[in-house]
């Protein structure tokens, strides 16, 4: 007999501390397979910020850096500049991405950073308790909209891989759920081709995985993945917006402190 | 016969994921708890898996390993994890 399917040995050999049934584990482990397919693991650095993935440095097995709350895209940007050989990735959820750490992630993508972003959209705040989140939809009861959100007087969900579509220095976007094995297993494609644009110096990849939150939501783990499909999905359509840096300007967005990649950004008006 | 899937009972949470997407329906919740309070995942008929590795696929606590005969002929050798 054969291993056909084991734990990645880029994932510690421990028991996470998320809730039963929370995707967080599927992410981690989709994460962590890519990274030892493209055999990068020996250079792979990972940046966690603030949320319930903020002890991802305990999971994952390659250097971790921990981020200040939504700052992750800019503790990156540190260490892609400082260490070009590096391949970095964030793993940021909504309440980080979405609300406090908006700027830093458009503006990170804007800037055609040659990073990775793994972004984990539950629709929820689950680390402090299951509050509303920028991307909580509309009628969605949460602690802090207990009544539903009304686009009256908590504003509409933001929905950021149509937000980033549009700007320049995205190589690599897309939206997977991650409702079910074909679903996970093309969630897997997304996150490599996020990584391989990384590699191949096209510039920010970032893929959005609509998560659960069973918690947060007051679902069992089986309603959550179904209310993904039902309610979720249909706000946020999954798909990949951007597969390579098609931008008017072409080739690399930007000139690489200490790499070779020359850029073309001064020519761009 | 030889373990076609192996569930680590201590790990499993009980989300019962995995459940769902068996194809041969043959994963069910154990009756005893874990250490953590859980009832896990398991399988008994271990002859019906055909090591699709779904369950695994799905699993968001690295419960299960899958096992496949090996292959006799190099042709079929097209495969891959998960």
């Amino acid at each position: 007999m054969r291993v056909a399917f084991k734990r990645p040995d880029a994932l510690v050999d421990m028991p996470t501390h998320y809730c039963p049934g929370c995707t967080h584990g599927i992410a981690h482990r989709l994460v962590a397979e890519v990274i030892e397919e493209l055999g990068v693991f020996d250079r792979a650095v990972g940046v966690a910020p603030v949320g319930c993935a903020v002890l991802a440095y305990d999971y994952f097995a390659c250097d971790m850096v921990q981020a200040a709350h939504g700052r992750a895209p800019a503790v990156a940007t540190g260490i892609k500049r400082a260490r070009p050989d590096a391949v970095v990735f964030t793993y940021q959820g909504d309440g980080d991405l979405a609300s406090i750490g908006m700027a830093e992630v458009v503006h990170a993508a804007a800037r055609g950073e040659l990073v990775t972003v793994i972004f984990i959209n539950n629709a929820i705040y689950g680390m402090t308790g299951g509050q509303m989140a920028p991307t909580t939809l509309l009628g969605q009861q949460t602690t802090t909209s207990p009544f539903g959100r009304e686009p009256a007087r908590e504003g509409y969900p933001i929905r950021v891989c149509e937000l980033l579509e549009r700007v320049r220095g995205v190589a690599y976007l897309a939206r997977v759920p991650l409702t079910g094995p074909a679903q996970v297993a093309r969630a897997r494609t997304a996150v490599k081709r996020a990584f391989q644009a990384q590699l191949d110096g096209k510039g920010f990849g970032l893929v959005e995985l609509l998560s659960t939150c069973p918690t947060g939501w007051g679902m069992s783990p089986r309603e959550a993945l179904k209310w993904v499909e039902e309610v979720m999905v249909p706000y946020y359509p999954p798909g990949e917006f951007r597969t390579d840096a098609a931008d008017p300007g072409g080739g690399p967005l930007l000139a690489r402190v200490g790499s070779e990649v020359s850029g073309k950004h001064g020519e761009q008006a | 016969m030889d373990k076609r899937v192996v569930f680590d009972p201590e790990r499993c949470k009980g989300c019962e994921l995995c459940v769902d997407v068996c194809p041969e329906s043959i994963i069910f919740m154990a009756e005893e708890i874990n250490q953590r309070g859980f009832r896990p995942a398991t399988v008994t008929e271990q002859e019906r898996c055909t090591g699709c590795a779904l369950c695994a696929r799905m699993c968001p606590d690295l419960v299960i390993t899958v096992y496949r005969p090996e292959r006799r002929s190099a042709a079929g050798a097209r495969e891959g994890r998960g």
